[in-house]
């Protein structure tokens, strides 16, 4: 390229102005570094405290430490609840790059169904929080996914401590059992107390003493890295366990108990007489309530609500009888104490009873009778209805509605248990307020053999019989017998911290008769039903090495077992009677009374009664004699 | 011989020292731009153990990248700046043609083609040799011009500079595109081109900005634009980076958290702390104190640089050393700005401290020709 004339290379006018632009250059440098300094000035001096704030905010976490669940013994010290670490796999979303191919790939390691798959995309996340994909992981998911790791950024296995039941069915009404906390319970509770934790007690003792149980949460600051894994715990605050419970309950009988009515709807309670502990309480049939504790599937739960034989229901105390014949021996010493018989009544009975004016005959179970000269101890033993009959019109309702209830009838019994029914003990006011009629003669006497209005929880049954067997000693049902504060670690020995009793026994206020004689007088009647050869409950006291007392009961189908889901194709069985027995023993010193009801069981001597049998025997012996179910 | 004969009058301790510097100048060494490099570098080694999450791999890598430049910087600085000059043509011709090839049969991530394997020598990226190959062509054509530029000149030297840099930007490779057509013009404000163009130029580019938004810049670079402008807009998402790195600056205060014990860089919350973002690594550990060591360097080396230019003889060695030394300037700038949050984010490593090998070597080049423009014997072309 030629350089036009007159335009030659001025070399020293270049070099001026090129200096000119350097010196300027210099300016601008400093300018600029100035604006840096200041910048980061501004940022790390102006703003320090800020950016400190905000850079522990990322990195320091509060966390929520919760309490471990208080354990639930038995008398024996057995365990009923327990908490089991549980391993659930989780995934961080932003960590993994390909969500689907990851998510194919770890189906290729561990079972994982659409369902959770589907549930783990829908669940609300917060940027670098690992998400549940997968719980109860078994050993062997654990160790694959272990092993697998490197190559699964983002994948993490997560422990927690989850409530097992190791006794779930024969227990599952009465320890009742934990789950997720709904929107219900989440406007009641306190929800601090709940930092941490996604279950609550639902039912039974895991309900009723939820805040024993529960414990006191306790935080910790830890530093997470960005993508939230922890590395260090910066500060501690121990939660305090929650309270262990140790129950009256002896998993012996409960087993017993339960596996003596498995394939039955029934209901079976025992007490300790002395202090009203529940020994045994079962509820048949039953389910696993550990399918509730990290949640049940929506086909298991249509399962067992559906069910004909209502699995949920705990027939031990929602359930609500007619007592039939059981009510007997306090009916009979009613008679007693008011002189309405006495040893000497004795009564004909042709098979039927009838009113003066009116037509109507109350029929005897017996056909034909029971015969002449039929006596109270007799109509006991043998249960003569209509003994009953005539005792009861002679009594009339309101001294047997007083009575009665001073046994516990028709109120809640206030058993340390959720959801218990009152029963009912109807009264000429009942009558009047709930149906609007007055009393008739003719209730009187249905009352007086345990029908009609008249409506008893197990549970109910059971105190009745255990204020009997005591001779008027009222007790408190209670499933609870000590509090304990949790082993605590010090010097790497194990130390009981302190024990707490339970509520115990005694109201103070026992039922006195002008003449305890008359507590005799129905014990022998009771003993008869078991020991007399002609008793109605004969059957089980053969190879029995001590004497107990009971009364059998057949109670007409009414109330819940005739319940319109029914299928017609099952009305048949569901019409026949319900079993039941009371009893106590030993019949010396009474300690333990039983009372077993088995639906549409037809006798109580037959279904109910061997029940009773079995329990006393656990109890009293420590085993279970031989004894052939005995049919009368 | 005028300057031994002026040496010779001197008295004796001064007689050593001009000695030194003859040793140093016959050596072709800057000595004090190398002792100023090489209190960066290992400075630059310290924080990227840190920032690298304390990786020994990337340190060793880093330190032999370190060692090749050097050895690359003190060759060129023996070359013979003529023949730079003659050659620049060929050089630039070449370079340009290796980014019209990477466009083609390049490599890299992230959907971007940046890298070039050719049998028999490492990866690199053609811009890198971009950066060092521009300023040369633009100093060597307006070595021959009348300056202040004119017209016409300005014209071509426009054309000189955008070729690469939309080749880059093809690449796309936003920063770097940015780096080599300031280096470029650069070259054209030192060679004292009219404020009138740098005034025009400044209004075509605002009043192309709605067209550039709509139809040029893409959807994340705006995003990167908005979020600088409002960085809280989306702190978990896109202002992330920007978020994180200011929070790691501003929490390292006055004396920083001390080295490896930074929280923002050592849990991961700072993103790229190895390379774009690694000076909020040395702000958070070392403090505003570190900080302005690291910037009192950079500081010394750039007037190392323009003095440099301003000594030497011919515009050719003035307007190149000046160019290096302002692009330089402008990395330092461009990053620590972006990283502190009042520029968007764009990818510029902070030179001579982010990991990475082709950005260091090219670097180096640059200063090795530096020193060659600083030791050119005065006799021979005097």
């Amino acid at each position: 390229m030629s350089e036009p004339i007159g335009q030659l290379k001025d070399k020293h006018g270049d070099y001026r102005t090129f200096l000119k632009r350097i010196l300027l250059s210099f300016f601008f440098v400093l300018v600029l570094f100035i604006v840096i300094f200041t910048r980061f000035y501004n940022l790390q001096v102006t703003n320090y405290a800020d950016h400190t704030t905000q850079s522990d905010r990322n990195r320091i976490h509060r966390q929520a430490v919760p309490a471990t669940r208080g354990l639930i013994f038995d008398r024996n010290g057995e365990l009923l609840a327990e908490n089991r670490p549980s391993y659930s796999l989780t995934i961080v979303r932003e960590r993994v790059k390909d969500l689907d191919s990851m998510l194919s790939e770890l189906r290729k390691l561990v079972s994982i169904t659409d369902q959770q798959i589907e549930k783990f995309k829908q669940r609300p996340r917060i940027p670098f929080q690992s998400v549940p994909l997968r719980y109860n992981l078994s050993e062997t998911d654990i160790a694959i996914i272990g092993v697998n790791r490197y190559r699964l950024p983002g994948v993490e296995v997560e422990a927690r401590l989850v409530r097992h039941y190791p006794h779930a069915e024969i227990f599952a009404h009465t320890i009742g059992y934990v789950g997720r906390i709904n929107e219900r319970e989440l406007k009641e509770i306190d929800r601090n107390a709940y930092q941490g934790l996604d279950t609550i007690g639902k039912r039974g003792i895991e309900k009723f003493y939820e805040r024993e149980l529960l414990g006191i949460v306790g935080y910790q600051d830890v530093e997470t890295n960005a993508r939230g894994r922890v590395i260090k715990v910066l500060k501690r605050h121990d939660p305090v366990p929650g309270k262990n419970l140790i129950t009256h309950l002896d998993l012996g009988m409960q087993r017993v108990a339960y596996e003596a009515v498995k394939g039955e709807r029934a209901a079976v309670v025992a007490l300790d007489v002395k202090t009203g502990g529940v020994l045994a309480i079962v509820s048949t049939p039953s389910f696993d309530s550990n399918l509730f504790v990290t949640g049940i599937s929506i086909n298991d739960y249509k399962e067992l609500r559906d069910s004909p034989d209502l699995p949920l229901f705990n027939r031990t105390m929602q359930g609500q009888y007619p007592p039939g014949s059981t009510i007997k021996p306090v009916l009979g010493l009613l008679g007693l104490e008011t002189g309405v018989v006495n040893e000497h009544t004795t009564i004909y009975d042709p098979g039927w009873y009838q009113l003066e004016n009116d037509d109507r005959r109350y029929r005897d179970w017996k056909r034909y009778g029971h015969g002449k000269s039929v006596d109270l101890r007799q109509a006991i033993a043998q249960s003569c209805d209509v003994f009953y009959y005539d005792m009861a019109f002679k009594l009339g309702i309101d001294r047997i509605h007083k009575f009665m209830v001073e046994f516990g009838l028709g109120d809640y019994t206030s058993i340390d248990q959720t959801s218990e029914r009152p029963g009912l003990m109807p009264s000429r006011d009942w009558k009047k307020h709930n149906r609007g009629q007055p009393w008739f003669p003719g209730e009187t006497l249905n009352t007086g053999i345990g029908q009609g209005y008249m409506l008893m929880t197990p549970i109910q049954l059971a105190v009745m019989t255990s204020i009997l067997a005591s001779r008027g000693e009222r007790i408190l049902p209670r499933v609870l017998k000590q509090i304990i504060e949790p082993l605590s670690e010090q010097n790497g020995q194990q130390q009981l911290a302190g024990v707490e009793f339970a509520e115990m026994v005694n109201t103070n206020n026992p039922i006195i008769l002008q003449s305890t004689a008359n507590w005799e007088y129905i014990f022998q009647a009771m003993e008869d039903v078991v020991h007399n050869r002609k008793g109605t409950a004969h059957g089980i006291s053969k190879g029995a090495t001590y004497r107990m007392a009971g009364k059998t009961g057949t109670a007409q189908v009414v109330g819940i077992a005739q319940d319109d889901k029914y299928d017609s194709s099952k009305l048949e069985k569901h019409k026949r009677d319900h079993a039941l027995f009371v009893g106590f023993a030993p019949l010396e010193d009474p300690q333990v009374a039983v009372a077993v009801i088995v639906e549409n069981g037809e006798h109580g001597s037959s279904s109910a009664a061997p029940v009773a049998r079995k329990l006393f025997d656990t109890y009293l012996l420590g085993r279970q004699a031989d004894m052939e179910p005995v049919i009368e | 011989m005028p300057n031994r004969d002026f040496i010779r009058q001197l008295p004796g301790g001064d007689v050593e020292l001009k000695q030194r510097e003859l040793f140093w100048h016959k050596l072709h060494i800057d000595w004090p731009l190398l002792i100023l490099l090489m209190m960066v570098t290992a400075l630059g080694l310290v924080i990227l153990y840190s920032g690298s999450g304390q990786s020994l791999h990337y340190v060793k890598r880093q330190s032999v990248a370190f060692a090749v430049a050097y050895a690359v910087m003190l060759s060129i600085a023996q070359m013979n700046m003529l023949m730079i000059k003659r050659w620049a043509p060929f050089f630039y011709l070449g370079g340009v043609l290796l980014l019209v090839l990477v466009l083609f049969v390049g490599s890299g991530a992230k959907g971007a083609q940046r890298w070039l394997s050719i049998p028999g020598l490492p990866r690199f990226q053609p811009s890198e040799i971009m950066k060092v190959v521009l300023p040369i062509a633009m100093a060597a054509y307006f070595d021959k011009r009348i300056l202040p530029p004119q017209f016409k000149h300005f014209c071509w030297s426009i054309v000189i500079v955008m070729i690469p840099t939309i080749l880059i930007l093809r690449e796309p490779d936003l920063g770097t595109a940015i780096l080599i057509a300031v280096s470029g013009i650069s070259v054209l404000f030192l060679a004292g081109l009219h404020w009138g163009y740098f005034a025009i130029s400044g209004l075509v580019t605002l009043c192309s900005t709605p067209v550039l938004w709509f139809y040029v810049l893409k959807e994340y670079q705006k995003q990167r634009i908005i979020t600088l402008l409002n960085p809280n807009t989306d702190v978990f998402g896109a202002g992330w980076n920007i978020f994180q790195s200011k929070t790691a600056i501003g929490s390292g205060g006055v004396y920083g958290k001390g080295w490896l014990k930074g929280t923002q860089s050592q849990l991961d919350f700072l993103p790229e702390s190895h390379t774009d973002f690694i000076i909020a690594v040395l702000a958070e550990e070392k403090g505003l104190i570190g900080v302005i060591v690291l910037l009192s360097l950079y500081l010394m080396i750039v007037i190392r640089g323009l003095y440099i230019s301003m000594r030497a003889q011919e515009t050719f060695g003035r307007l190149l050393a000046g160019s290096i030394t302002l692009t330089f300037f402008v990395y330092i700038v461009v990053n620590m700005l972006m990283v502190s949050g009042l520029l968007p984010v764009v990818g510029v490593p902070l030179p001579l401290v982010s990991h990475g090998g082709t950005s260091i070597v090219s670097l180096m080049c640059g200063f090795g020709m530096l020193m060659a423009i600083g030791t050119e014997d005065r006799k021979l072309t005097a």
